[in-house]
């Protein structure tokens, strides 16, 4: 109930209607994550996403360990000691919402054989579930172990970022429920702008800390991605890559030398044939 | 109490019949380019035994694929499209043109009937086998996997030269003695150039390539390099008796499916953090 | 303080996010470092059980170094009241007050009292500890004065015998080196807190407490609360925006069931109930319980509306308004009791609407037994919940203790609708009621719960037809006719609310509780939810936007009393009427006008000026000054010591809970000496300190993966999967101490059961120093039952029943435990 003058940090996010042919995504802001982890409970029951499985983990307050086919928003917990010269001292508890990256040059989408994986409207990555015939492909291409596929279904599956509810004129269910803004979803020009002001916040309360990560290709090589990050601590804390494979970007060098390489195997052919003799 | 290193991927889900497959594909590719060289040279008896030999690995090939789909009823789904960007697409159509091919020139060849459109489908099969050898290299490659991606300057080799020591050692053991002296060349060549690539690609992968010497990859790998120069040795020393050509083609054959599920099987161990 | 708000309160946190977003200061003091600490300014860790210790340093602090808000204290606290020569503090008696019969074991409050006042509280006649009723629970009504003003008063804070005075001796000792020694808090960290809050009070600042049930839960629960109260009041910090002492409760409508209470000893609107033997008549009965000045004044219009509300016609002026209609209450028929009773084949039937206490309550292997002593048992929940499956799926059927063809108790389990299903309101704890509308039908068989009250009450009343015993009366002349609608006949929810605002001899709703009238002519089913439908418009619907209007919004559904939104906001302006500040800027007098203004509705008879000084007689709010802001004590003020109320003191002190580890460090009383207990085989204490067998403290907490005693939650994949199974929480110091691995099984014991639970061994609890002493902590969620998706060990199978006297809260925040390694026997 305090009286405060100015706007919030944050304007209301809920009310952002997405456009056909605007990219958009999600800024997640670790810094104000209270690890409620209603984010994985309202996509589950939007996008109607099996269980886990129900396992302890022992591993602080996780126990649905990584994103996968069937978490799709992922709350990771991890319990750190002070943070170097800040904090008081005190131990830091971090939480992340982690999500798939749709990354601006996708993986999963380029290996896709079938063209199941589709870049929508809104410059977002989906599955379509009826072409996606579960060669698996997609799995050990992603560079972030997002995509899964699910055994019981055959299926790949993973964050649509609620591509019908966009459609339909509303925010994906994760962001919505999000009780803090930790999650933020809109237009990614928008985001970016708005996480590059919170890491200026944040660096000027001392908290040196804060990093970003993903907000464009400045820090990783797979071009930008349309869910991106403010962190606290080392991206690996957050089971985040410190530097993402570049799955794809090397597929022309692939494509030579494997050219190269057929051609060697013809010349070993002839090379075998070679002298006297037939 | 949560690691921070990494990696914080997928292992792949492939069984081990894309390993297998790795090896077939390969077999196949190599063996039809050996068959069309051999028919050119007049060589028919090792063309024709080159040839079913490719025909059959084309034939195993696609079950194989298939099976290991999570929606096996939507295998056509693959013949959709095709991306150059998805070496599984250019495999796919890869291998429904060479297994078309091969068929045709395989079916010409028993039943001879045929026989121009059989020696062109043939050319055709020998056309693309070396791409159908090799691109399983970039299936590999290009994936986020790091003993296998961090190896994409070196894989397509170490499968280059698995391929052509199969077809060689295949042919080796099937061709009668006097017949078949490329196919035992073709073997050892092939034989030392898998090796050859195999070392260069572990220097390059570094502390990647760690996962070969951790089991069971570490097993897999040294059975891949004493059974194939085991095998090499005594086909390019001894091959001219048959029974030692079918004990050398036999041992390279194994030294390569090792090494296809050597580099298989690193690939999984690579994706899990440590 | 005593809450976990990130986790058990999550989307009521997100103010708190915005508020540290804007800069603000949020300390979380708490023996376990949890997701409110991650997300706090900084975390204060405590020991269990010894926030009084903590909050009488603070006071100790605030009044060593003078930093109270000197014009708000002299002006709107009892700080200058001089109270009664006789009166002797724990200081001089070593942990009691004056008044202690041992051989009753309660006190006779005589000596607490305002000198010269003649003070014959409701509270001192009924003052007997455990079965007997404490209807004047909820305060003692303010207490009865002859006039608004006390009679002696020291505006200097100078008197020896001032409030202010007995304050000060009374802390003297809770030093930072005694918060040290008895919470384990480092005394740099307390002063630091400490500093904070005096830093963050004032005329510009304000500062506010947040508690759960991590403070209601213990022997001296409701002391835990006035110590903060008294802190608010030192530093100014009740009455306007930005202060405040809230409390968030442990359910969507808990606030709403005890303004409607479902309480035993309570009437809607905290009218007390009356006693069999003390009440034979209205006249006595407001006489004795309602007070002469302030507020409650006015008890007799609302009891009379009620009355009216509930009997219609039936109460009429010759017939006392049906007054001998209502319930009377005889002893303490509080849950615990009843449990106890149902043991000893006392209660015969009972019901449970969505409450689990085979799982949930103190003790609860208790409670199961207690059930199967029933002749029958009736269950509105949403799945088949452990208190209604005891008879066959139980700890005690597994162990043979109870066996199913014993046991007689007629269980009926009938399905509820969830509030999706429903329309009706929820309270909030801001006291803001918020309507909810049905989205669906319900499916099956479940129905609302007004639907089976409704149609139970509809078929009883049916079968008494024609009966002309007297006794049947008071059921068959209610009031008992809504509006039904669809094809189940489900009562109208806004009818009902319609009749708990009231409406006037015209059958018009009334507007306001100020309307309420005691000849009859009004009938009001709650006075304080009065104006709730103002208008003939429901106002708990309504939904504007908060950027749609004030900063305080007004119009986001409706706030008991009068849409109020902050509760005595006439301290928000000084003595003279003007804003403390102009950055606390909120309730003023107008003196052009004449009348109090400002952002919200004024909690104050609206013309009445500043300078008023009550005449000579005057009675009710009359009697009380222009600026005595706390309208419902008999003098107006914040009280810093309770004169009457309490059944445990007139001033918080250190006691330690029932079962501690350590002695108590500042008095030979160890635990508060009026805490209920109940000395029998099922409830045995490991008492007085007794470190030997047990010798960590344990405590139960909530995780925001599930809901109390799992009923709504463990039933639900979605949920389980995210807190899949019952664990506690250990140091790593303890888990070597005794041999515990992460993710391990471990055995927690206590002198009433042993349990079983996966280890997390975690950095978030660390051990206390306490008096040179490691104090371990063990950290147990206490969801987990035996039936659901997701199942394990009740960690309130551990605990024992003790009660804080007052309101008969049981202590699950602070007991003794061993812990071991391995599964439990069975």
């Amino acid at each position: 109930m305090a009286v405060v003058s100015g706007p919030p940090p944050y304007p209301d996010t809920r009310v952002a209607q997405p456009r056909p042919g605007q990219a958009v995504g999600f800024f997640t802001d670790s810094s104000i994550c209270i690890g409620c982890k209603a984010c994985e409970v309202a996509c589950k029951e939007w996008n109607h996403v099996p269980t886990d499985g129900f396992n302890f983990l022992g591993s602080s307050y996780d126990n649905t360990g990584e994103l996968g086919a069937n978490t799709w928003r992922h709350v990771t917990f991890a319990e750190r000691p002070a943070a170097p010269g800040g904090g008081d001292g005190q131990m830091r508890w971090l939480m992340n919402s982690d999500v798939c990256k749709h990354c601006a040059s996708a993986a999963c989408l380029e290996v896709c054989p079938t063209g199941a994986l589709m870049r929508t409207e809104f410059a977002t990555v989906v599955v379509q579930e009826d072409v996606c015939n579960g060669c698996g492909y997609c799995v050990p291409a992603c560079p972030f172990g997002v995509i899964d596929r699910r055994e019981e279904d055959g299926r790949a599956f993973k964050c649509t970022l609620c591509y019908d509810r966009l459609k339909g004129g509303m925010q994906p269910a994760c962001a919505q429920a999000c009780p803090t803004q930790s999650i933020q979803f809109g237009p990614i020009e928008e985001l970016r702008t708005r996480a590059r002001r919170r890491l200026e916040q944040l660096r000027q309360e001392g908290r040196k800390e804060a990093r970003l990560y993903g907000v464009d290709g400045s820090d990783n090589e797979v071009g930008g991605l349309h869910a991106f990050f403010l962190l606290m601590d080392e991206p690996g804390v957050y089971r985040l890559p410190t530097r993402p494979a570049t799955t794809t970007r090397d597929l022309p060098a692939m494509w030579k030398a494997a050219a190269a390489a057929a051609g060697a195997l013809a010349a070993g052919v002839l090379l075998a044939f070679a002298g006297k003799g037939r | 109490m949560s690691s921070s290193e990494g990696p914080f991927l997928k292992a792949p889900l492939w069984k081990p019949e894309i390993g297998a497959y790795l090896f077939s594909g390969g077999l196949a590719g190599a063996s039809a380019v050996l068959a069309f060289v051999a028919r050119s040279r007049g060589n028919h008896r090792l063309a024709r035994r080159a040839l079913l030999t490719a025909a059959a690995g084309a034939a195993v090939s696609p079950p194989l694929l298939i099976s290991d789909l999570g929606r096996p009823e939507r295998f056509h789904h693959m013949l959709r499209v095709f991306k150059v960007t998805s070496p599984m697409s250019v495999g796919t159509w890869l291998l429904s043109g060479f297994g078309a091919a091969i068929g045709v020139a395989a079916a010409s060849e028993v039943l001879g009937v045929l026989r121009p459109v059989g020696l062109a489908a043939e050319g055709a099969a020998a056309l693309l086998g070396p791409g159908l050898a090799t691109y399983t290299a970039v299936l590999l490659t290009d994936t986020a996997v790091p003993a296998w991606h961090q190896a994409h300057r070196e894989l397509p080799f170490v499968f280059a030269g698995s391929a052509a020591a199969s077809a060689g050692a295949a042919a080796a053991i099937l061709t009668p003695a006097e017949a078949a002296r490329p196919a035992r060349r073709l073997a050892v060549l092939g034989a030392a150039g898998e090796l050859a690539a195999a070392a260069a690609m572990k220097r390059r992968l570094g502390a990647l390539a760690q996962p070969y010497e951790r089991e069971p990859v570490r097993r897999l790998d040294r059975m891949a390099q004493s059974l194939s120069i085991t095998g090499a040795a005594i086909l390019g020393l001894l091959g001219r008796r048959r029974p030692a050509a079918a004990l050398g083609g036999a041992l390279v054959l194994a030294g390569s499916i090792c090494q296809r599920f050597a580099i298989f099987r690193a690939g999984f161990d690579s994706a899990r953090p440590r | 303080m005593g809450s976990n708000m990130a986790e058990c309160h999550p989307v009521g946190f997100q103010w708190v996010m915005e508020a540290r977003l804007k800069g603000a200061t949020v300390i979380h003091v708490d023996p376990r470092f949890t997701r409110t600490s991650a997300n706090a300014s900084f975390h204060v860790p405590i020991r269990a059980g010894s926030d009084i210790a903590f909050l009488g340093g603070i006071i100790h602090y605030i009044c060593e170094r003078d930093a109270i808000f000197r014009d708000y204290v002299v002006a709107y606290t009892n700080a200058a009241t001089i109270l009664q020569d006789d009166f002797k503090d724990t200081e001089d008696l070593d942990g009691l007050f004056s008044g202690w019969d041992p051989e009753k074991h309660s006190y006779d409050p005589g000596s607490w009292q305002y000198k010269d006042v003649e003070m014959h509280p409701s509270a001192g006649q009924r003052e007997a500890p455990g079965p007997s009723a404490g209807a004047d629970r909820f305060g003692g009504h303010g207490g009865l004065l002859a006039h608004g003003d006390p009679p002696h008063r020291d505006p200097t804070l100078q008197h020896p015998r001032c409030v202010y005075q007995i304050l000060k001796r009374h802390y003297q000792r809770y030093t930072p080196e005694l918060v040290e020694e008895t919470c384990g808090v480092p005394r740099a960290l307390f002063l630091k807190v400490a500093q904070a809050l005096v830093d963050n009070s004032g005329p510009d600042r304000t500062s506010s407490f947040v508690y759960s049930v991590g403070w209601t839960q213990h022997t001296v629960g409701v002391q835990y609360i006035r110590t903060a109260s008294i802190i608010q009041l030192l530093l100014g910090n009740i009455g306007r925006p930005g202060g405040g002492i809230l409390a968030l409760r442990g359910h969507a409508s808990i606030q709403g069931s005890t303004d409607i209470p479902t309480l035993y000893d309570i009437l809607p609107g905290y009218i007390p109930m009356p006693h069999a033997h003390e009440h034979p008549s209205l006249d006595e009965f407001v006489g004795r319980d309602a007070a002469r000045t302030g507020g409650w004044g006015r008890m007799k219009p609302y009891l009379v509306s009620l009355l009216k509300a509930w009997w219609g016609e039936h109460a009429r002026p010759d017939n006392d308004f049906a007054f001998s209609y209502l319930p009377r209450i005889s002893g303490d028929h509080s849950a615990y009791q009843s449990a106890l009773d149902m043991l000893d084949g006392k209660v015969k039937g009972y019901f449970l609407f969505g409450e689990n206490p085979a799982v949930g309550s103190a003790n609860s292997r208790l409670h199961r037994m207690a059930l199967a002593g029933l002749d029958w048992l009736v269950v509105r929940d949403l799945v088949e919940i452990e208190s209604a499956a005891f008879w066959y799926a139980s700890p005690e059927i597994e162990s043979g203790e109870l066996s199913t063809t014993d046991i007689k108790t007629e269980v009926f389990l009938l399905p509820a609708a969830a509030h999706t299903e429903k329309d009706g309101s929820f309270t909030n704890t801001q006291r803001l009621l918020q309507w909810h509308h049905a989205a669906i039908e319900p499916r099956g068989d479940a129905r609302s719960d007004l639907w089976f009250t409704y149609h139970l009450g509809r078929i009883i009343r049916e079968k008494l037809k024609g009966s002309a015993e007297p006794r049947d009366r008071p059921v068959l002349e209610l009031t008992w006719d809504y509006p039904l609608k669809g094809e189940h006949g489900e009562p109208s929810a806004e009818a009902v609310l319609k009749e708990v605002n009231g409406v006037d001899a015209q059958g018009k709703p009334v507007s306001g509780f100020l309307e309420l009238k005691d000849d009859g002519s009004t009938a009001c089913g709650c006075w304080i939810y009065s104006g709730s439908f103002r208008d003939g418009v429901n106002q708990t619907a309504r939904r504007k936007p908060g950027r749609e209007q004030t900063w305080v919004a007004p119009e986001w559904g409706w706030a008991w009393p009068a849409n109020r939104r902050l509760l005595y906001n006439r301290a928000s302006a000084d003595p003279q009427g003007r804003p403390w500040s102009e950055r606390k800027r909120y309730v003023f007098w107008d003196e052009e006008k004449r009348r109090w203004t400002g952002e919200d509705v004024p909690d104050f008879t609206p013309d009445k000026a500043p300078d008023y000084d009550p005449p000579e007689g005057a009675t009710g709010d009359a009697a009380l000054r222009g600026t005595s802001p706390f309208v419902m004590q008999a003098d107006g003020q914040g009280w810093l010591v309770t004169p009457a109320g309490l059944k445990d003191g007139p001033l918080p002190t250190h006691y330690e809970p029932h079962e501690s580890p350590v002695g108590n460090p500042l008095y030979g009383q160890q635990s508060n000496p009026t805490r209920q207990l109940y000395r029998r085989a099922l409830n045995s204490y490991n008492e007085n300190g007794a470190a030997e067998r047990y010798p960590f403290v344990m405590t139960t907490y909530r995780l925001t993966e599930h809901h109390t005693a799992g009923g709504m939650s463990r039933f639900l994949p979605v949920l389980c999967e995210l807190q899949p199974e019952m664990f506690c929480e250990v140091s790593p110091e303890l888990a070597r101490l005794r041999g515990l691995t992460n993710g391990g099984w471990a055995t927690i014991s206590s002198a009433r059961a042993a349990i079983e639970a996966r280890v997390l061994v975690t950095e978030r609890v660390k051990p206390l120093t306490v008096r040179g002493r490691a104090i371990h902590q063990v950290g147990l969620p206490y969801h987990w039952g035996y039936r659901g998706i997701s199942r394990g060990d009740a960690a309130n199978d551990l605990f024992p029943l003790a009660l804080d006297p007052n309101v008969h809260i049981q202590e699950v925040k602070a007991a003794t435990c061993d812990i071991r390694p391995g599964r439990r026997r069975r």
